[in-house]
């Protein structure tokens, strides 16, 4: 298969606002035995209106780099090094202050455990309630007004105004979360698998409001997640993360349809399909452990196409094509064509 | 439906009823299976001091009958029941002319005063200093000067009463070594009276205060610890609130509802711990008037004011059960 691209296509994209860049991000956690390297120097950009997938194994990092872009990394873990510019503004070198007023107004959470992510001594309009009066000074009508559209905007009853978390189901918090996150219109919202405490039905609902809702604001969205087939519905572009490195970000057609780096291609192989069974495919080796991750590429353990430089040298995010980049040794950009240097072939 | 239902309110209610009922039974009957007999003890006390033998065994015949100690037990487990649910406590046996109602009308508000006040500052104290500690936020020297006030903790506070004492009242001379005013003054609410009360109920709440609110300073260490981890302690952050409000609103709120349920659960042994610190400071309280009744054996005295601590613990517990749905939406579903 040969591939040649248009070369307007991918122009008109980058001059798209970029709302999100973030560079080099490093995150350690600190343990006994040495620090664990959960984010391994991310780089990746998010432009205006554009949904990113951030998809992975378990542990591979998803949930720090979401909290290292919030500069919410939790103690022992720490923010070694980076910048994460927010609309040109570096988040990480703000002061406190500077940082609170950031923080809900330009970017905000839907948090991994919405479960628990709702303080169960307040009620639902306070909660939602206290994050717009502390960035905007509306009057308390108001302030309710906006509250009951909120919650009419994600398809919950007025009635939830009044309740306190413990008297909501599971679908019914994750509402709420994604209700008080675009309270404030930020420019980007970070979902972080805000759907997997959810069974699929609830979950396809909840995933549907939330696209709802993303057309209607236009914000920018960070989709955390490893339902892949979830993710190809919901985003525009997915980055693929493997031990605290992001190995290949990608169009979402381009990853399914000709995905680059081997791991991508297994995360691919192994969605479940109902209608063939396929046994499920499993790799030999384990993630290497994050604490000193080995000389070379990250993947090279589990890698079918493992070869001797790729134990030796680390390979570099490259964009092979535009918006297309892929972290591996296996691929070759030359006059316009991504080969395949292990049997010269074109992919 | 929230707060306060009935079903709460009478499980609560009858929780109470229990705990009375059985706090009097037990006081009703342990007392009979001690092997001396209270009258013979008295009467022969009495006797003594007169120097005649003659007619003692008339006599304590009278004096049971005058107890109503000749009927049979039941008879006298409800009589006695009675009287405790109508506070008709009976007469002092040591004292005989005075009640025991009268003796505990006077002595209870001292008691009141100092161990309730002494409670809640404690209370307040620790929690506070204890949240402070666990707060990322609280200045390093705050934070290494704080747990100094948790180290009195570790001393019985009937050792730190003897050691206020000694410093305070034969050292310094600041405060008066016992009483609850002082002795010129006659018992009328003036500023004069206000002002000597105050100064005599210093030393035994600050023995009180200083001791218990470690107890409470480490218990809100801990759960602070806790729910500083809790999901939604991490999204109060991401929305950017003030710093002060999430630590009060988010934190302290949440941190603080076990800390309630181990107020109520302690509420007996604070009120147990009075007698030590009023014996130590000759404090006219109710924990005086007990050390005195025991001293004396003087049974209906010790039977009257051990009731009323019974029925003012489980009724402090009550109050704090019935607050209790207040504080914590979730409480009156748990149940269900
Ligand atoms: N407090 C901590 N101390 C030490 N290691 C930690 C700590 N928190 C996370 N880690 C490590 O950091 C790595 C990344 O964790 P993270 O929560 O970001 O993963 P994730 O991709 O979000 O996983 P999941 O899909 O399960 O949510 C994991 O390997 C984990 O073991
Ligand atoms: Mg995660």
């Amino acid at each position: 298969m040969t591939l040649t691209w248009d070369m307007q296509d991918a122009k008109s994209t980058d001059d798209r606002d970029v709302v999100l860049e973030v560079k080099d991000l490093r995150v350690h956690y600190a343990t006994p035995l040495g620090d664990v390297i959960a984010c391994n120097g991310i780089s990746f950009k998010v432009y205006e209106g554009e949904t990113v997938g951030l998809v992975g194994e378990s542990g591979c990092g998803k949930t720090t780099t979401a909290m290292g872009v919030l500069r919410l990394v939790q103690p022992p873990g720490r923010i070694v090094e980076g910048e994460v510019l927010l609309d040109g503004v570096d988040v990480l070198s703000l002061n406190e202050e500077e940082l609170r007023r950031v923080r809900w107004n330009q970017i905000s959470l839907i948090p991994q455990g919405a479960m628990n992510s709702l303080n169960p001594v307040m009620r639902v309009k306070d909660q939602i309630g206290d994050a717009i009066q502390t960035h905007e000074s509306r009057a308390r009508e108001a302030v309710k007004e906006r509250i009951l559209e909120l919650l009419n905007l994600v398809g919950l009853p007025a009635r939830v105004y009044n309740m306190y978390p413990h008297e909501l189901s599971g679908g019914m918090k994750q509402r709420v979360c994604i209700a008080m996150a675009i309270a404030l219109n930020p420019s980007l919202v970070i979902a972080d698998e805000f759907t997997s405490a959810l069974d699929v039905i609830v979950q396809r609902v909840v995933a549907q409001t939330m696209l709802d809702v993303k057309d209607r604001l236009g914000m920018s969205m960070i989709l955390i997640g490893h339902d892949m087939g979830l993710q190809a519905q919901l985003v525009d572009r997915i980055a693929v993360m493997y031990a605290g490195n992001i190995v290949e970000i990608a169009p979402v057609e381009d990853i399914f349809e000709e995905s680059l780096h081997p791991y991508t291609q297994l995360l691919i192989e192994s969605i479940p399909s109902i209608k063939e069974r396929k046994p499920l495919k499993v790799t030999e080796g384990l993630t290497h452990d994050l604490r000193n991750p080995p000389p070379g590429c990250i993947f090279q353990f589990r890698c079918p196409y493992v070869m001797e430089h790729c134990r030796e040298v680390e390979p570099p995010l490259r964009e092979l094509k535009p918006l297309h980049e892929v972290a591996c040794h296996l691929f070759e950009e030359q006059d316009g064509k991504i080969v395949d240097i292990s049997d010269e072939s074109v992919v | 439906m929230r707060g306060l239902t009935p079903g709460y309110l009478i499980r609560r209610l009858g929780m109470f009823v229990l705990t009375v009922w059985l706090g009097a039974t037990l006081i009703f009957i342990i007392p009979r299976l001690a092997p001396s007999d209270p009258v013979a003890a008295m009467v022969s006390r009495l006797l003594a001091q007169s120097g005649s033998v003659e007619g003692s065994a008339e006599m304590i015949e009278a004096w049971r009958a005058r107890f109503g100690l000749d009927a049979p037990p039941l008879i006298q487990y409800l009589r006695y029941m009675r009287n405790m649910l109508t506070f008709n406590l009976g007469y002092s046996l040591t004292s005989f002319p005075s009640e025991v109602e009268d003796m505990v009308v006077r002595a209870l508000p001292w008691t009141l005063g100092v161990l309730s006040i002494a409670t809640v500052v404690s209370f307040v104290l620790g929690n506070t200093v204890g949240a402070l500690l666990a707060w990322r936020r609280t200045p390093g020297l705050v934070r290494t000067l704080l747990p100094l006030s948790f180290t009195f903790t570790a001393i019985p506070f009937f050792m730190l009463g003897i050691l206020l004492i000694y410093i305070f009242a034969f050292g310094l001379d600041w405060f008066p070594v016992s009483g609850a005013y002082g002795r010129a003054l006659t018992h009328n609410w003036n500023w004069e009276f206000v002002k000597s009360v105050i100064h005599h109920g210093t030393l035994p709440a600050l023995s009180i205060v200083v001791t218990s609110m470690g107890f409470w300073g480490l218990g809100m260490r801990g759960m602070m610890i806790t729910t500083d981890g809790e999901d939604y302690m991490i999204l109060a952050q991401a929305k950017g609130l003030h710093p002060r409000r999430i630590f009060w609103l988010y934190g302290v709120r949440n941190a603080l509802l076990p800390q309630f349920t181990a107020l109520a659960l302690n509420l007996g042994l604070i009120a147990g711990g009075s007698v030590l610190v009023e014996y130590i400071f000759a404090y006219p309280g109710m924990g005086y008037l007990l050390y005195q009744g025991i001293v004396n054996t003087d049974y209906t005295l010790i039977q009257g004011i051990v009731f009323i601590m019974i029925m003012g613990t489980a009724l402090g517990v009550l109050m704090i059960d019935l607050l209790y749905p207040f504080i914590d939406p979730r409480i009156t579903y748990e149940t269900r």
